[in-house]
């Protein structure tokens, strides 16, 4: 395999943007549009496509199929119970529905009638869970779902995808029309960075290794993966220390022959994503290492607690999800591998919640400042 | 029951012409404080809380029996605000009203401020509730008031909704629970401003004929012009004697009221004037009525 010989850097075989590093001059597209570029892509093949959305065409990017495709398109209002299943009822009559709207509701609201009518019925319904994560910034908690990996991967029948850029939500949105089962996938309405290319590979249920190491194994989905390459190459300047990278799109079904050969090579484990650490991401990750290969898993992501209002980038600092924090979870999980001796709360804990609470208090009193 | 003592005074509702003005100009500035806070904030929601600027200063300075030193004070009318999005409405009433200070609108939607993005009752509890996700303000008023009648509570409940959250299932399951407990002491005002965020209500999913289907479900339904504070006391005053129902007042009012280029165009419901030209332009608009008069600073 190339990980012997080659047991550092940037995995060539996964066509990563050339400017990875260059954050000034690297892309910078919402996952969003995407999601909006694919659906209408898969409908150019696909007749049977139909959009559905509660209310919110612009901002879930369903109005570039709309454009394309008027008649397929279905406004719901703002009713997201009925979208769940009236997208069954388009299923079993022969269509694929892509049932739109914010991932708060979808599959926030309507989580029983998704698990009735298309889990349990095994329907064909394809659900686009927008805004997803803390990037939907000032919008506040009631709108930032963080919740939606753990609930949708404890569904059976139920595919979960988290692709990290545009290029990979374009391929997840045209890989979801094409298999058929119900199938769950979120996106974010920040712009992130392109980090993969048209040529870089993805595959339904398939995990990618991005950066070879031997050290320490970053397991990330969705955009904050570029946050853990970043981590990567800081570690790897700064202390020497070679993480490798995977990119766990595939919530469900997971590449545990991926995760279990990086446990077994690397010894340590960081997970990484913009949702809740209990029962996502982290949560396949802990339980199929528990099952198979126990080693230190350490887990960035939101500790159990919500999102608030703040600007998109404030917020992942402010919950430890930057590099710094990934770096820091790194060092502790290579710490415990060895046996040393450390603080009971992690240090990338403690680190995001003292910038929480410094950014708090430095906005809010900068704002207040001037006179109304 | 309470001590006579211990009950709040619900002074008549009759709004006299002295009373009237002095609402009609605060109306006026919490507009103008409204626009200075969404160019500030940056993002949001403006059509909705212009068109329910007249509704909010009517409930805040003449009809709630309330206490802003005392938020908390157990005997105040509780106001629900379901529709969450239309907040900053809620919140520049609440500074004029002495919640909090003036400055705090500075922060809205930034970072550590009480003032969040939808209203979180956690982060500033005179608000009530938290909402944003539609429907869910309707069901908790409902459960407010059915509790305040199980301990005989004096005070009411108002719960402010907006006509395309109606489109919402919870919203009709809140109004059967209203109907067939006839909470009286419940006063639901529907927003019937007619835009939402993807256009008009009856593009999208139609509600007419509206007060039709409310009345359908048990409910009093009141019809109002929601811009015209005098109109809405009325429709409040009708509420209140309405003693074997709960009402819902469906105030019409004009999205966007008071700006020229916001005025009926849903494509406002979710953006923010920017700063420069069209903050300019909006406060000139409130400032002169549209140029019907002239501006003092001019």
């Amino acid at each position: 395999m190339a990980t012997k010989k080659q047991e550092k850097g940037l995995n060539p075989h996964m066509f990563l943007a050339r400017n990875i590093f260059d954050t000034k001059n690297l892309k910078q597209i919402p996952t969003r549009d995407g999601y909006g570029d694919g659906v209408t892509e898969a409908g150019k093949t696909n007749k049977n496509i139909v959009v559905l959305c509660c209310d919110l065409t612009e901002s879930t990017r369903s109005e570039t199929f709309k454009k394309a495709f008027p008649d397929q398109f279905i406004q719901m209002g703002i009713a997201e119970q009925a979208l769940a299943s009236i997208g069954a009822g388009l299923s079993l009559a022969g269509k694929v529905p892509f049932i739109s709207s914010y991932a708060a509701f979808s599959p926030g609201r309507n989580w029983e009638q998704i698990r009735t009518t298309v889990a349990l019925q095994n329907s064909n319904v394809k659900i686009a869970g927008a805004h997803a994560g803390l990037s939907v910034g000032p919008d506040g908690a009631t709108h930032q779902m963080l919740e939606d990996i753990a609930l949708m991967r404890v569904m059976p029948n139920m595919t979960v995808e988290v692709p990290c850029d545009y290029f990979e939500t374009k391929k997840t949105t045209i890989a979801g029309a094409k298999m058929i089962g119900p199938f769950y996938f979120r996106f974010a309405r920040a712009a992130s960075p392109v980090f993969t290319t048209q040529k870089t590979p993805f595959k339904i249920g398939k995990a990618e290794i991005f950066r070879f190491g031997s050290d320490v194994t970053f397991v990330a989905a969705g955009p904050v993966l570029y946050e853990a390459l970043m981590a990567a190459e800081q570690l790897s300047k700064e202390h020497g220390i070679e993480a490798r990278v995977i990119n766990a799109h595939s919530i469900k079904p997971f590449d545990t022959k991926t995760l279990i050969q990086a446990a077994k090579e690397t010894g340590a484990i960081v997970t990484i994503e913009e949702a809740q650490v209990s029962g996502g991401l982290a949560g396949v990750v802990c339980e199929t290492l528990s099952l198979t290969c126990p080693v230190p898993v350490e887990r960035v992501g939101v500790q159990d607690t919500f999102g608030e209002s703040g600007e998109p980038n404030q917020l992942l600092e402010a919950h430890g999800l930057t590099s710094p924090f990934i770096a820091l979870a790194a060092i502790r999980a290579i710490d415990r591998k060895h046996g040393r001796s450390m603080t009971t709360i992690p240090a990338h804990i403690t680190a995001a919640e003292e910038k929480k609470q410094t950014l708090r208090k430095l906005t809010f009193e900068k704002a207040i400042r001037k006179k109304f | 029951m309470l001590p006579p003592s211990k009950l709040p005074v619900r002074k008549p509702l009759h709004l006299h012409d002295k009373k009237l003005k002095v609402l009609e100009k605060k109306a006026f500035e919490i507009r103008k404080d409204l626009i200075e806070m969404l160019v500030e904030a940056g993002s949001g929601h403006s059509a909705g809380p212009l068109g329910m600027a007249d509704i909010f200063t009517a409930l805040y300075f003449h009809v709630l029996v309330h206490h802003p030193k005392k938020p908390d004070w157990k005997l105040r009318d509780r106001l629900i605000l379901s529709n969450g999005h239309i907040v900053p409405i809620r919140y520049t009433t609440m500074a004029h009203a002495g919640y909090f200070p003036k400055q705090w609108l500075n922060s809205l939607r930034k970072m550590g401020s009480p003032l969040q993005g939808h209203p979180e009752h956690h982060w500033l509890p005179s608000l009530e509730t938290t909402s944003g996700p539609l429907g869910e303000g309707l069901s908790q008023a409902a459960g407010i008031a059915y509790a305040g009648r199980m301990d005989g509570s004096p005070w009411r409940v108002y719960c402010c909704t907006g006509d395309g959250e109606l489109d919402e299932g919870q919203c009709w399951e809140a109004f059967q629970f209203a109907g067939d407990n006839k909470l009286s002491n419940l006063t639901f005002i529907i927003d019937r401003n007619n835009i939402q965020i993807d256009g008009k209500t009856e593009d999208v999913l139609p509600l007419e004929p509206l007060a039709d289907k409310l009345a359908a479900f048990n409910l009093h339904v009141i019809r109002c012009a929601g811009n015209d504070i005098k109109d809405f006391v009325r429709a409040v005053e009708e509420a209140h004697a309405t003693t074997d129902k709960c009402s819902v007042i469906i105030a019409s009012t004009i999205p966007g009221y008071g700006v020229s280029f916001m005025e009926n165009d849903y494509h406002w419901h979710g953006m923010v004037p920017k700063k420069g030209a069209e903050e300019r332009q909006a406060l000139k608009d409130l400032r002169t009525l549209w140029g019907r008069i002239q501006s003092e600073h001019e």
